[in-house]
C-alpha cells in the first residue's frame, strides 16, 4: 500500500488474492503425510463399528458418549477438560521448541487449504496459469475451470460437514436419511454450517483466517523465545542478493547466495517475504524452505539459505549441535514435565475408572419418619449409572452406623448404558437412635457391581447422613 | 406495553436505537478515510519516544461484515419486537412461541401415551416401559409429599400399604389424582363430651388396633364412640365413601398415641391432596395411576 504524505488513504483495503505456487520437498511431504493421517482418521472413524454401534459416537440426545470400549456419562466431562489441557500443553511445548508447527502442518485451516489448493491446481493449473485465468475474461474455458473447482470444493466441504455430523448421528443412519432426503432440521443445519464454513475458510478466506480470526496465532508468539526454531532467512549468507550464473561462487562476484528468484515469496500461502525476517503472518509451513532448497540445489550451493534456525543460533553462528543443546532449557523441560505428568494422570484415571457410577441423595420429601415399632426411617435415592454395554447387577449396602439396616431391596439390575434412580429405606431401631441423639449422623453407602457368580467386581463408597428426629 | 409509564419512553427508545444504528454506519465511513499520513505508513503518532502507530488497514470483508450486522439489525427490528414497543411485522411474542412449544411437546407426549390410553391399569402396570414412565411421573409430581419410595410420612399417606382412605381400585386412584381429595375431620370434643370423655375415647380408639391402652378407660370410651361411628363406622373400620380412615389397622397417618388422638379429636384436621388435572393430562394420570396401584400389589411388583 503506497501512502504519500498528505494523501487520503483508506483504512480498509481489499486484500490482494494470494495465488501460491505449488511446492514439493521434504517439508511439503511432511505436511501431506499429516493431511493424510488426520483426514483418514476424521473421515474414517465414523464408519468403524464397535459392539454393533459406531466406534465413536457422541449421542447428545441420550447423553452417552461412546469411544471404542468406553461409555462416558456427562459426569465424565473431566476427561474432556483433561484432553483440552493436554492439547494446550502440547501446543505450548511444540511452539516453544519449533514455533508454529501446529499452524504449518496440522491445523484444519492448513489441512483443508492444502486439499482445496490441490483441487484448484487440478482445475486451474499452477500459480502462473491461475494469475492468467484471474485476468482473463469469462471465456468458456474459465467458466468450466472455475465452476468445476467450486463444485469439487463444495462436494468436499459437504462431505466434511456430513462427516462432522456423523460423530453425533451414526454415519450409516445419516446416510440413509440423506439418501431419503429425510435429514432432521439440526442435522441439515450442521451439515450445511460445517460444510459451508469449510468451503468458505479453505476456499475463500485462507490466510485471512490466520491473520484476522485465529486467536492462537496471536498468543503463540508469547511462547517464542530466542532459542525457538523459526523459519529464518540467513541474511549474512544471502545478502547482497542478485542473479549469477549457475555453479559460480557468489563471494567472488561480491554477492550473497540469494539469487533473488522470489520463489520463496511465490510459494508463501500468506504472501509474505521471509527475507524480511520473522513476521506475524508466517504460519511456519516451511514452503519457502522447500522452494529455496531446490533453487540452491540447482545453483550447486549448499541448502539451508532459508531454514529452521533460532535467533540466537543465527546471531552467534551456532552449529546444529549447539542449537539443539539449547533445546533443553528450563521452559521446554517444564512444559515437557508438566505434560508427562498430565498424560500419566490422565492414563491412570482412565485405567482406574469404575465401570459404573453411583450417587446417593437424601429424599427431598421427608427428613426422617417413625415407622413400625418405633424404628426411625430415612429415605435415600441412589442413582445407579451403568457405564457398560450389558445388563449389570448392583448391590447397595450401608456401613458406619451400628444397628442401621436397609429395609427395602438392595439388589438392582440396570440395563446396558442406562441410569436409574432407586429408593432405599434405611431404618434404625428406637434404642440405637436414642443413643445417637437427635440430628444428622454420618452414614456411608457401599455400592458394588456384582459379577455373574455374585462376587464383587468393583465398589464405590458414597457419604451421606442419617437424620434422627427430635 | 406495561413496562413504560407512557408512549413517550417507547418512542425515545425507538429513536435512540435507530440513531445508534445509523451512527454505527456513519462512524464506519467517517473513520475509514484519513488524511495526513506520514511517508513511512505510520499515522504520525509516536508514543514513548519510539513507538509508532502503523496503518494496518482492515480487510474489506471485515467492513462488509460490519455493514451486514447493521443491515441484520434493521431487518431484525422490522420483523421482531425491539423498536420501543413496536410489535414487529411478524407479530412474534415469547408467550406465543412458548404456547406453540407446549403444543408441540403435548403432541409428542400424546404419541408416547397413545399406546397406554385404552389399556386397563393392571395391564399397563406389567409393561416395563410404562412402569418407568410412571416412576418418573411419580418422582416429579408425587414424591415431594409421598416420598420417593411412596411410603409417605406424617400427614402424607403411605401408598404402598393396603390401607386406602378413598379406595384403592384403579378407578378410585385415578379419581384421587385427577380431582384431589380433602380429608375433613371436624373438631368433635364438644360432641364427645368432657376432656375425660375425650381421653376415654382415645383409649377406645387405641384398643381398636390392639395397641397399648387403658382397658377401663377404653370400656368407658366405647359408649362415647357413637358420635365417631357416624363416619368411622361402629367397628371403627372407616368409610372410603367419605374418606374416613380405618382406625383399627394400626396405621396412624397423623401420629400414634393418646396425645395425638386427643389432639385430633379436639381440634379436627383438614388434609388436602391437590388436584392434578391441570398439571397432568388424563393419559399421564392413567399411567401414573397404574404405577401407584402397582405399589400396593406386592405380588405384581416387577423385579427391580
Amino acid at each position: 500500500m503506497s501512502a504519500r504524505p498528505e494523501a487520503t488513504v483508506s483504512l480498509y483495503v481489499s486484500e490482494a488474492k494470494i495465488q501460491p505456487r505449488a511446492v514439493h520437498g521434504w517439508f511439503a511431504a511432511w505436511r501431506w503425510g499429516i493431511v493424510w493421517l488426520t483426514q483418514l482418521v476424521f473421515y474414517g472413524l465414523p464408519w468403524i463399528t464397535w459392539n454393533g454401534r459406531p466406534a465413536l459416537l457422541f449421542d447428545l440426545a441420550a447423553r452417552r458418549f461412546y469411544i471404542f470400549g468406553l461409555v462416558l456419562y456427562p459426569q465424565d466431562f473431566i476427561y474432556l477438560a483433561g484432553l483440552l489441557i493436554l492439547s494446550a500443553y502440547g501446543l505450548f511445548l511444540f511452539t516453544a521448541v519449533a514455533g508454529r508447527l501446529w499452524c504449518g502442518y496440522a491445523c484444519p485451516q492448513t489441512v483443508y487449504t492444502e486439499i482445496f489448493m490441490w483441487v484448484e491446481h487440478r482445475f486451474e493449473g499452477d500459480r502462473n496459469a491461475r494469475l492468467k485465468l484471474d485476468k482473463s475474461g469469462w471465456t468458456f474455458d474459465k467458466v468450466w475451470r472455475r465452476g468445476g473447482k467450486h463444485v469439487a470444493w463444495l462436494a468436499i466441504a459437504l462431505w466434511t460437514g456430513f462427516t462432522f455430523v456423523a460423530y453425533f448421528t451414526p454415519a450409516r443412519d445419516l446416510m440413509r436419511e440423506a439418501a431419503a432426503l429425510a435429514l432432521g432440521p439440526w442435522e441439515t443445519v450442521w451439515i450445511a454450517f460445517y460444510g459451508l464454513a469449510t468451503y468458505g475458510n479453505a476456499g475463500w478466506m485462507r490466510e485471512q483466517v490466520c491473520k484476522y480470526m485465529c486467536p492462537y496465532a496471536r498468543f503463540q508468539s508469547a511462547m517464542f523465545d530466542k532459542d525457538t526454531l523459526v523459519i529464518s532467512y540467513d541474511a549474512a549468507r544471502g545478502e547482497p542478493r542478485g542473479s549469477r550464473p549457475r555453479g559460480t561462487d557468489p563471494r567472488t562476484l561480491g554477492k550473497g547466495d540469494c539469487v533473488d528468484c522470489t520463489l520463496c515469496v511465490q510459494v508463501c500461502p500468506t504472501g509474505i517475504d521471509i527475507r524480511k525476517g520473522l513476521q506475524y503472518e508466517c504460519i511456519g509451513c516451511a514452503a519457502c524452505i522447500d522452494a529455496c532448497d531446490q533453487v540452491m540445489d540447482k545453483m550447486r550451493s549448499p541448502r539451508g539459505l532459508i531454514r529452521y534456525a533460532t535467533q540466537n543460533g543465527m546471531a552467534n553462528g551456532w552449529t546444529r549441535a549447539q542449537v539443539w543443546k539449547r533445546m533443553l532449557r528450563p521452559r521446554v523441560l517444564v512444559y515437557s514435565g508438566v505434560m508427562l505428568l498430565i498424560i500419566a494422570a490422565f492414563a491412570a484415571s482412565l485405567m482406574l475408572r469404575k465401570p459404573f457410577r453411583a450417587d446417593v441423595v437424601r429424599d427431598r420429601g421427608a427428613l426422617a419418619r417413625i415407622v413400625h415399632d418405633g424404628y426411625v426411617e430415612n429415605v435415600y435415592r441412589v442413582q445407579l449409572m451403568n457405564a457398560t454395554e450389558s445388563r449389570q447387577r448392583y448391590r447397595i449396602a450401608i456401613e458406619g452406623m451400628a444397628g442401621a439396616r436397609i429395609e427395602s431391596s438392595t439388589d438392582f439390575s440396570i440395563p446396558s448404558t442406562e441410569s436409574r434412580w432407586v429408593p432405599v429405606d434405611v431404618v434404625l431401631s428406637h434404642e440405637a437412635a436414642a443413643a445417637l441423639g437427635p440430628g444428622p449422623h454420618p452414614l456411608r453407602f457401599r455400592i458394588s457391581l456384582l459379577a455373574a457368580d455374585g462376587t464383587t467386581r468393583a465398589e464405590i463408597h458414597e457419604k451421606s447422613t442419617f437424620v434422627v428426629p427430635r | 406495553m406495561s413496562d413504560f409509564f407512557n408512549d413517550g419512553w417507547s418512542i425515545f427508545v425507538a429513536v435512540a436505537t435507530l440513531a445508534s444504528l445509523a451512527a454505527c454506519l456513519v462512524l464506519l465511513f467517517a473513520a475509514s478515510r484519513r488524511k495526513p499520513m506520514a511517508a513511512d505508513n505510520s499515522t504520525g503518532h509516536v508514543f514513548d519516544g519510539d513507538l509508532k502507530e502503523l496503518n494496518n488497514p482492515l480487510p474489506r470483508w471485515w467492513m462488509v461484515l460490519f455493514i451486514l450486522t447493521v443491515v441484520f439489525a434493521f431487518a431484525y427490528l422490522w420483523l421482531y419486537p425491539g423498536l420501543g414497543s413496536a410489535p414487529g411485522s411478524k407479530g412474534w411474542t415469547s408467550r406465543a412461541e412458548h404456547a406453540a412449544d407446549e403444543e408441540k411437546a403435548r403432541d409428542e407426549i400424546a404419541r408416547v401415551y397413545a399406546a397406554f390410553k385404552d389399556q386397563p391399569v393392571p395391564a399397563i402396570a406389567k409393561n416395563p416401559k410404562a412402569a418407568a414412565i410412571g416412576e418418573r411421573l411419580f418422582i416429579n409430581n408425587c414424591a415431594p409429599c409421598h416420598g420417593s419410595d411412596a411410603r409417605g410420612s406424617k400427614g402424607f399417606p403411605d401408598l404402598t400399604d393396603q390401607d386406602w382412605l378413598h379406595g384403592g381400585s384403579p378407578e378410585k386412584i385415578e379419581e384421587s389424582i385427577t380431582n384431589g381429595r380433602i380429608g375433613n375431620m371436624p373438631p368433635m370434643a364438644a360432641a364427645v363430651g368432657s376432656a375425660a370423655d375425650v381421653h376415654d375415647v382415645a383409649h377406645y380408639v387405641l384398643s381398636l388396633s390392639g395397641g397399648a391402652h387403658d382397658a377401663i378407660a377404653a370400656a368407658r370410651g366405647k359408649a362415647k364412640f357413637v358420635v365417631c361411628a357416624a363416619c368411622h363406622g361402629a367397628d371403627g373400620k372407616g368409610n372410603q365413601q367419605i374418606g374416613a380412615p380405618n382406625l383399627s389397622d394400626n396405621i396412624w397417618l397423623h401420629g400414634w398415641g393418646e396425645d395425638a388422638i386427643v389432639d385430633i379429636v379436639t381440634h379436627g384436621k383438614t388434609n388436602v391432596m391437590p388436584a392434578q388435572k391441570g398439571r397432568l393430562t388424563p393419559e399421564q394420570i392413567h399411567v401414573l395411576a397404574s404405577y401407584v396401584w402397582n405399589l400396593s400389589q406386592p405380588r405384581l411388583k416387577p423385579a427391580p
